[in-house]
């Protein structure tokens, strides 16, 4: 019990710790990709540090609700990360909710920020609020058709018991409805998290900005948490896809060694996805706000067939 | 004289709540006076799920009245509606022979078309009401076909020598009413494409009444499906189910997208209730897909899934119904475009109607998260059931649900934020005062309540799923294996709403505690909304109810069809300069155009061609006396 408790704790620490290092990576690679020197990966701290210390501005608009939201957001992504399986299969919350928990915990988090962008009553946050909804709306369908996928071809829909499924038997994994999954999904976390080509978190063009728009109002502190909490988002949305679809090497039981190995091979595949998220980000161009649909359409089309021949090929 | 009719509301509706619960509970028993309602005499028995029904009228007619008596004007026509409606909501689950069900069936019709009247010097209002009376008079004329045709059959106007004769018609008959009776009931719920008169009536009532009408009366169609599905005429063929999933899938997904764009504050939420009608329906009909199948303990469990889901958005709905009432009753308008700002002006509404909107966006750790995830875990379960086809309709309901999920989140984000936040966008609006304490205080009752029934689905789902297997005549499944956790079929699923909103707390504390362990300043500083460097920030620059709409309406245009108008007045000497500008954008209603409009100009085609008969004088209308005689002695 003592051992579950703490390996939980370590398992939301490294999450929590270790987000920003994933997106200093990530600024890291894009910069190296397209021939700057970049910053240097542990810069999202120092950024981070930076805000802390910072006098915290807020618009006098704006109400409780606004104050609340920064919060709301870590504490979603915090709980997320006990649930999740990211060096142990069945963390110690893992009974406490699946994949559909982690699905509307996020949107809990979603909808928090866009009330957030509402309050300010500026018209960027308004813009930003409803796009950034009608994106996350959208995508929740392509996540509910690849966990389905996932359901039929594992009986289980604890993320842990598909981890030990798919872990167990690497065949599972040599599927075309696995693959195909695993790209619906891979759709999903790029709209999810608001990166290229759904939204550029580099930019604060007025016009073509989504989630920066929710956020332009946060300052100081709040906007630390702001931070954080989306870094912890990203961190969150690669684990799913390392350890949903390429569930190796995450021990079982909690013990300190294997979880260290797991630690270590999270981290493999968590640089794999980063570089792959990197040269993407650095190849496409932003779609067209009413092009976005039609990408999500896609992951959609891709998530029908998955299931499609799952069904089939049973 | 109205306080004292409201707080016998009240008062009633705490009996009825436990008398409903103690029947919910299995407390069974029959009332039977013979010469009281023709031809078979009142009858009322009570079961589980009768008692269920019975809780859920009686538990939301407390909060109702409680608001009503921060609202009502006492005339005695309205008050004497306002309890019979109550009186006959009550009798029709327990209603156990045809003319007894009908009669309370009928009554309930009529209370709540005198109460929709309530404001008939309003504009609108007497179209709605009329409207309202057609459709639910076509609805009861489709139920009662059905009910002949049940009885002529079977031979008796009870419900129990339905349930021992229906299972043992011949496949078509049996069809065929549970076809008319499906028709009957599903236009009470508002169920798509039977729905056109929601969405017109609700809004215009009061709004106690309109939290009556969407929490429950609407629930009272469900329960007839339930009946008539499952017990009237047995357990049925898998296609009653998927018709009954099909037609969920399409009004929830419809119902959340007319909510997406409506101005209207109460007809956004009348629309909203024809989306959860949608998710309950299919609750409902996987489960009768899954008993078809022989999965006993699945149907058991979509259909508490189902029932878990009408008690919450009884709780929510009446909370953001009596939350907009409060909202409409302070500013004067049921325009969102004319709110804004209220949450500074109204702090214990706005936060009663944000618990609302978190609960029915169904986020964690509210109630309507708890049954759409049971909902949504039903139908995950369809893995159980061999075949293609039922797979793929089982996939189109879990995209629909899961696609309703999302863009109920945005509705009640425009819902919430365009009310209550930013700045006020009217004069009213800034000058809008709080609600009375009554009103505060039926709108902390509901906010409890959604709470209560998010953490607490250990203990009332297994009560639930005791009412949905007494239907279908199985025994109670087993869903809590630990206190506090939910679990469904063995490793398949678990949810521990309790734990997580217990690590959602210590989430929230944390970084508050982090934040004073490393020293951030605590002050903050207010300024005005960044705004490019213009100096004035004015509401008329805010984001508003039809601009957080437009991208919905443009990604769903194929579904809104809008008409789109767009009319610009230029300055004579140069086209560069705008006087005057009018930009419309009106969804159409699909049902509307496509299905009633050519239904009512053939009516009245047809009524225009019968109105040659009408003369007027009266030796014509002697010779038609005397025609019909002969032709009934002829026939007879």
């Amino acid at each position: 019990m003592t051992a579950a408790v703490v390996a939980a704790l370590a398992q939301t620490l490294l999450v929590a710790a270790g987000a920003p290092l994933l997106v200093g990576l990530i600024h890291t690679l894009k910069a190296r990709l397209v021939g700057r020197r970049g910053p240097n990966p542990w810069q999202p701290y120092a950024d981070l540090a930076k805000l802390l210390h910072k006098e915290t501005v807020v618009s006098e608009t704006t109400s409780w609700v606004f104050a609340v939201t920064p919060y709301v957001l870590v504490a979603t992504m915090l709980v997320a990360a006990a649930v999740v399986p990211v060096i142990v299969t069945r963390p110690a919350l893992a009974f406490a909710g699946n994949v559909i928990l982690l699905m509307y915990l996020f949107m809990l988090g979603t909808f928090f920020l866009a009330l957030a962008g509402l309050d300010s009553g500026s018209a960027f946050g308004g813009m930003g609020s409803s796009r950034g909804v009608a994106v996350a709306a959208l995508a929740e369908p392509t996540i509910m058709l690849a966990v389905f996928a996932l359901a039929i071809r594992t009986g289980t829909i604890n993320l842990g018991g598909v981890a030990e499924r798919i872990g167990g038997d690497p065949v599972l994994a040599a599927h075309p409805g696995h693959i195909l999954a695993f790209f619906a999904f891979f759709i999903v976390m790029v709209a999810e998290n608001g990166r290229l080509p759904v939204d550029n978190p580099a930019t604060h063009l007025e016009l073509t900005m989504i989630h920066e728009a929710m956020v332009l109002e946060y300052s100081g502190h709040y906007l630390a948490l702001v931070e954080w909490a989306g870094a912890m988002k990203l961190f969150l949305f690669l684990t799913l896809l390392a350890n949903l679809f390429f569930p190796w090497w995450i021990p079982t039981e909690v013990a300190a060694l294997p979880m260290l190995l797991g630690a270590l091979a999270l981290a493999g595949k968590l640089v794999l996805l980063a570089t792959a998220l990197a040269v993407m980000e650095t190849a496409v161009a932003k779609l067209r706000l009413f092009r976005v649909p039609e990408l999500l359409a896609g992951s959609f089309a891709l998530a029908v067939l998955s299931v499609a021949s799952v069904v089939l090929l049973k | 004289m109205s306080s004292l009719a409201f707080v016998g509301g009240a008062v009633a509706g705490l009996a009825a709540a436990g008398l409903g619960l103690a029947g919910l509970l299995g407390h069974e028993w029959a009332l039977q006076i013979a010469w009281l309602v023709p031809l078979a005499g009142l009858e009322l028995r009570m079961d589980p799920l009768a008692g269920f029904f019975l809780l859920l009228i009686g538990a939301t007619s407390v909060p109702a009245s409680v608001y009503a008596l921060d609202h009502a004007r006492g005339e005695v026509k309205g008050l004497v509606s306002y309890l019979a409606f109550l009186l006959a909501m009550g009798v029709v689950p327990l209603a156990a022979n045809a003319p007894t069900f009908l009669l309370a069936w009928e009554l309930m019709a009529l209370a709540s078309y005198a109460l929709v009247l309530h404001d008939h010097g309003e504009r609108g209002v007497v179209r709605a009401a009329w409207v309202y009376a057609v459709m639910t008079h076509a609805g009861l004329a489709s139920l009662l076909a059905g009910m002949l045709l049940m009885s002529a059959s079977t031979g008796s106007l009870r419900f129990a020598d339905w349930q021992t004769a229906g299972p043992g018609l011949d496949g078509a008959t049996r069809s065929l009413a549970w076809l008319l009776l499906t028709i009957g009931f599903a236009s009470k719920a508002g169920v798509v494409p039977l729905h056109v008169w929601l969405p017109i009536a609700h809004p215009v009532a009061p709004s106690h009444v309109s939290a009556l009408m969407s929490g429950v009366m609407i629930k009272l169609g469900i329960y007839g499906l339930l009946r008539a599905g499952l017990e009237w005429l047995g357990p049925g063929p898998a296609w009653w189910g998927v018709v009954l999933l099909l037609a969920g899938t399409v009004s929830a997904v419809k119902g959340v997208l007319y909510a997406l764009v409506e101005r209207d504050l109460k007809r956004l939420l009348a629309f909203s209730s024809i989306e959860n009608v949608g998710i309950v329906l299919i609750g409902v009909g996987a489960g009768m897909v899954f008993h078809a199948s022989g999965l006993d303990f699945l149907a058991v469990f979509a259909l508490a899934a189902g029932l878990y889901h009408v008690a919450n958005h009884a709780a929510f709905k009446a909370l953001l119904f009596l939350g907009a009432g409060a909202v409409v009753h302070a500013t004067g308008t049921r325009d969102m475009e004319a709110m804004g700002g209220l949450v500074k002006r109204m702090p214990w509404t706005a936060a009663a109607f944000l618990v609302g909107s978190v609960a029915i966006a169904a986020l964690p750790p509210l109630n309507g998260f708890v049954s759409e995830w049971l909902t949504l875990q039903a139908l995950l379960q369809t893995v159980q059931i061999p075949g293609l086809e039922l797979s793929l309709v089982f996939a189109l309901a879990l995209a629909g649900l899961a696609l309703t999920g999302g863009l109920t989140v945005a509705c009640f984000v425009r819902a919430f934020g365009i009310t209550f936040l930013a700045l006020p966008r009217s004069e009213s609006a800034a000058q809008a005062l709080e609600a009375g304490g009554a009103t505060r205080a039926a709108l902390v009752l509901l906010a409890v309540a959604c709470a209560a029934l998010g953490l607490g689905p250990t203990v009332v789902l297994p009560v639930l799923g005791g009412a949905a297997a007494s239907l279908v005549g199985l025994p109670a499944p087993v869903l809590v294996e630990w206190p506090l956790t939910l679990t469904v079929a063995g490793d398949f699923a678990s949810l521990s709403v309790p734990v997580i909103a217990l690590a959602l707390g210590l989430g929230l504390l944390l970084p508050l505690l982090a934040l004073r362990g490393l020293g951030a300043p605590r002050g903050r500083r207010l300024t005005a909304t960044w705004g490019c460097g213009r100096l004035l920030q004015t509401a008329r620059m805010e984001y508003n109810a039809t601009s957080f709409a437009s991208p919905y309406k443009r990604i769903f245009d194929f579904v809104y069809r809008p008409r789109k108008r767009l009319e610009v007045e230029y300055h004579p000497e140069s086209r560069f300069f705008v006087r005057r500008m009018a930009y419309e954008n009106l969804p159409r209603g699909l049902a509307e155009e496509w299905l009633y409009a050519p239904v009512v100009r053939a009516l009245q085609h047809a009524t225009a061609r019968v109105r040659a008969i009408q003369s007027g004088s009266t030796n014509l209308y002697l010779i038609y006396v005397l025609a019909a005689l002969l032709i009934l002695l002829v026939f007879a």
